[in-house]
């Protein structure tokens, strides 16, 4: 279990990370999620031992790793563009820490890993002739290779295309899974993070402003701008708030977290505004729309509430300037301080 | 600071401990003694007879040539390196290889077998003795155009093939036509390479000691040769130490203008975005490769007279002076020229076995200093540590090889430093001659490694030795192997330094040429052709080496 006891680790004299405490519990992959430059991936190379702390202390099953060199240390880390060996075949990539170690059967684990990333068959390609994808994944197998008892992935996904990276963050969670690796996943996208992990950590600014699982930290974002950051469309306060959570039925707060999909144009039958039902009594005028495959995607000036987002299936009568009622999905708000 | 850091830093210090102190010793002593005979002649502060030597109009006129003859010549090595810079990589096209080789030739003979074959060219009954340039600044500046147009070349040639073609390509989409492409688009993009070749090559001709030496005589000299004059033949030190002052700021601040030119954008940076694509050539291209054709001719004339002069005597074909080469020189036909000291073929073995010292002590300064000055730093305070090492370690740049060696003479000459005597002198001033050009090499391969990955070693259970082995060692063994090359070479043609350490009774090769074309008799001039064959084809297969190797020449300035 990997522990971080109020960490921090300071770069040119200015804090990078800040009174950072959190736990990696065995076989648990967390995930820091934050904006670039908040000192996230700082904190992963601490953990990697590639930064000194400051103060505070990194430790692991209860021993304090102060001093323990990078290679010593049994934390195998994947840098976002896979830092592969260019000079070395896609075999001896995987095998190198196994060479290492000189462990034998090396060539039998290696081929086991190159089928468990899906990559049979690339033993004897070099690293510049592979795509991004498949870089990656040979990134994968050579960190696993070395058994460690850590796993540190920097944004292991953000530098692949859209496709790439849906495809690759569900087989990285299933062998993640399958080889029941302690994971320390930072990134700063939240899609990758709710992809991988079962905890989530947030930081902004060097500093930790939530941590929990991941549910839990998705339902209830800690203040408006983690759950801006967590992909919440807006953040509405005072009146405005009161008037939606009473719309959803929920108790009064002074500030409530929206997500995009937490109102939907309800069916033109009930334009009315007259209707029955949880999502009666909110009803705007249509400002802009965006049709994306999936669903309309509308900006409405709702009545006693102003400009928020909205959506509608494809083919509702959603033209600018139309009045349309809309249904609040309770579950897809989140009231915030209280 | 942590542990980690102050750990960090004195490892840091100890791997520079070898190379600062090696520089402290035999750079710093010897510059700082020679600077101390002129700046306290008679033990007191005296900086009168130092402006009194600036004076002098002899002195002005040094230093009036050397200004304009350097200025001459890196402008003509320019405006001719440019259409063979394009036309030898930018289009493809069959012996292009070939004729890259050829023109690098020049630049890595030595500088006394570059006078030795322009005398022999321009000389009356030589094969342009009509022009009656012998003796003359224009041969002067056209030998110094030859020797340094494959360093515009070279250094201009592969930031332009690394160019990406893109932005020429929008800028003719937008209505350009070539020439304005070239002036809008392609020079600017070329000017950092540019700049830095043109202030290098006006650093070697502003210092160029051989070629002047031998063919401006005591008639035309620049600031090098003069500094050689006043402290050998006239033993006027003051003056010497004069001369050394200026040419040291000068090449301090022509350094810190390439310096600056290197920190703009430079094209070279991005190469990697794109590859550039190989292209045949063109109708447009016509024009440069016919320019790259003549410059060749221009090129091969003195070196083919050089090698045909070897070969003939009044009588015909001969190759009476190479079988001399392993006599004393002494023939009885030939006017009572004083015996040598060494036959020519001891003075080849010397040079080689000097050479190789030379080269496993630079290769081991300039490692360390490598390593030193491109590792990451992780504090304001390393980073200052590294620039200033990295300053320091160019320092020999900025030196004569002259004032070096004559600097050597006159502190290492009593204990506890006595090495007047030690075979080391001489290899140990070829080393630091070459210090730079080994570093330079290094610098920018280890450089551009990511540091991440020798970190991703590292979490993979690699330790220091082991991640060296993984990540900097297949990179960098090349330009490794190129440096030693280089460093060879230099080492087998220096002359500067050489000339004031080596001693009577074991001279290197350049030093008995020089001896020999001072010496009267056609003997002895045929000898010297024919030595100054023999050392330019030993460098020139060292450097054959190196360019196999495929590592950009000079790295980056």
């Amino acid at each position: 279990m990997l522990t971080l006891d109020h960490l921090t680790v300071a770069y040119d004299g200015t804090d990078a990370v800040r009174d950072a405490s959190l736990v990696v519990p065995d076989g648990s992959v967390v995930a820091v999620l934050g904006p670039s430059g908040c000192g996230k991936s700082t904190l992963l190379r601490a953990v990697a031992g590639l930064e000194p702390p400051t103060s505070g202390t990194i430790s692991w099953d209860g021993a304090d790793l102060a001093g323990v060199p990078t290679h010593r240390r049994r934390f195998a880390m994947m840098f976002q563009d896979g830092q592969l060996f260019g000079h070395l075949t896609v075999a001896r990539n995987v095998g190198y820490a196994l060479r290492l170690r000189r462990t034998p059967d090396a060539a039998a684990r290696v081929a086991d890993l190159l089928g468990l990333v899906g990559l049979d068959g690339y033993a004897d390609r070099l690293p510049g002739t592979l795509s991004g994808g498949e870089r990656q994944r040979v990134a994968l197998a050579r960190s696993l290779a070395a058994d460690p008892r850590l796993l540190l992935l920097d944004e292991p996904l953000s530098a692949l295309d859209a496709g790439m990276r849906e495809r690759l963050a569900g087989d990285l969670d299933r062998i993640l899974r399958a080889a029941g690796t302690t994971t320390l996943v930072v990134t700063h996208d939240q899609e990758e993070a709710f992809a991988l992990a079962d905890r989530l950590v947030v930081m902004r600014d060097g500093v930790i402003v939530q941590q929990g699982a991941i549910a839990d930290v998705w339902a209830a974002p800690a203040d408006a701008a983690t759950a801006l950051f967590l992909g919440y469309a807006r953040v509405l306060d005072g009146a405005a708030a009161a008037t939606v959570l009473r719309a959803a039925g929920l108790p009064a707060s002074s500030s409530v977290a929206v997500r995009r999909s937490a109102l939907t144009v309800a069916e033109p039958s009930v334009t009315d505004g007259g209707a029955s039902g949880v999502g009666a009594g909110l009803v705007g005028v249509v400002r802009s729309t965006r049709a994306t495959p999936d669903q309309v995607r509308l900006v409405v000036d709702v009545d006693g509430v102003g400009e928020v987002d909205a959506v509608a299936t494809p083919g509702a009568p959603t033209a600018p300037g139309e009045r349309v009622a809309l249904a609040v999905e309770p579950a897809r708000l989140a009231p915030i301080g209280g | 600071m942590t542990r980690t850091s102050t750990g960090r830093t004195a490892a840091l210090l100890g791997l520079a401990a070898l190379p600062v102190g090696v520089l402290a010793v035999f750079f710093v002593l010897p510059v700082a003694g020679m600077l101390e005979r002129g700046l306290w002649p008679e033990g007191g502060f005296d900086p009168g007879a130092v402006l009194d030597v600036l004076a002098r109009p002899r002195v002005h006129r040094v230093l009036w040539f050397t200004l304009w003859s350097s200025t001459t010549a890196t402008a003509l090595a320019v405006v001719l390196g440019l259409p063979a810079a394009y036309a030898l990589y930018r289009p493809t096209y069959p012996l292009r290889g070939l004729v890259r080789g050829l023109l690098l030739v020049p630049f890595v003979l030595p500088t006394v077998v570059v006078g030795v074959a322009f005398r022999q060219l321009l000389r009356d009954g030589g094969p342009l003795g009509f022009l009656g340039l012998d003796g003359t600044p224009a041969g002067i500046v056209t030998a110094l155009v030859f020797f340094n147009v494959a360093v515009v070349i070279r250094t201009v040639g592969s930031a332009w093939e690394g160019l990406d073609r893109r932005p020429a390509e929008a800028a003719a989409a937008l209505g350009a036509s070539p020439v304005t492409v070239f002036r809008t688009v392609t020079l600017p993009a070329l000017r950092p390479a540019v700049v830095s070749a043109a202030s290098v090559v006006f650093l070697f001709c502003a210092t160029a000691f051989g070629v002047v030496l031998t063919l401006g005589g005591t008639r035309y000299a620049s600031v090098e040769t003069e500094i050689y004059l006043l402290t050998t033949d006239l033993l006027d030190l003051p003056a010497a130490a004069a001369l050394s002052i200026v040419q040291l700021v000068v090449v301090v601040g022509l350094l810190l203008v390439a310096g600056r030119a290197r920190r703009v954008p430079d094209p070279t940076v991005a190469r990697h975005a794109t590859t550039a694509r190989p292209r045949g050539v063109r109708r447009g291209d016509v024009p440069a490769l016919a320019a790259t054709v003549l410059l060749l001719v221009a090129v091969a004339t003195p070196i083919l007279t050089l090698v045909l002069g070897s070969l003939r005597d009044d009588r015909g074909w001969t190759l009476r002076f190479y079988r001399a080469l392993a006599g004393d020189g002494a023939t009885g036909t030939d006017g009572g020229a004083p015996r040598l000291v060494v036959p020519v073929t001891e003075a080849l073995v010397n040079s080689l076995r000097v050479a190789v010292d030379a080269t496993w002590m630079s290769l081991l300064l300039g490692m360390l200093v490598a390593v030193v000055v491109t590792r990451r730093s992780r504090s304001r305070a390393e980073r200052r540590l590294r620039g200033v090492l990295d300053g320091f370690f160019m320092l020999p740049l900025g030196v004569s090889a002259v004032t070096l060696g004559f600097g050597f003479l006159i502190t290492l000459d009593e204990p506890p430093l006595d090495l007047r005597d030690s075979a080391l002198l001489v290899p140990i001033a070829q080393a630091l001659v070459a210090l730079p050009l080994v570093v330079r090499t290094l610098v920018p391969v280890l450089a551009g490694i990511d540091d991440r990955q020798r970190q991703a070693a590292a979490s993979l259970g690699a330790g220091a030795l082991r991640t060296l082995a993984t990540v900097d060692l297949p990179v960098v063994w090349k330009p490794l192997l190129a440096a030693a090359g280089f460093a060879f070479a230099v080492s087998l043609g220096e002359f500067g330094a050489t000339s004031f350490l080596a001693r009577e009774d074991h001279p290197t090769l350049p030093i008995v040429i020089f001896r020999l074309i001072g010496r009267p008799g056609e003997l002895s001039y045929g000898m010297a052709l024919a030595a100054s064959v023999v050392l330019a084809a030993t460098t020139a297969l060292v450097l054959l080496a190196v360019e196999r190797l495929r590592v950009p020449a000079l790295g980056a300035w």
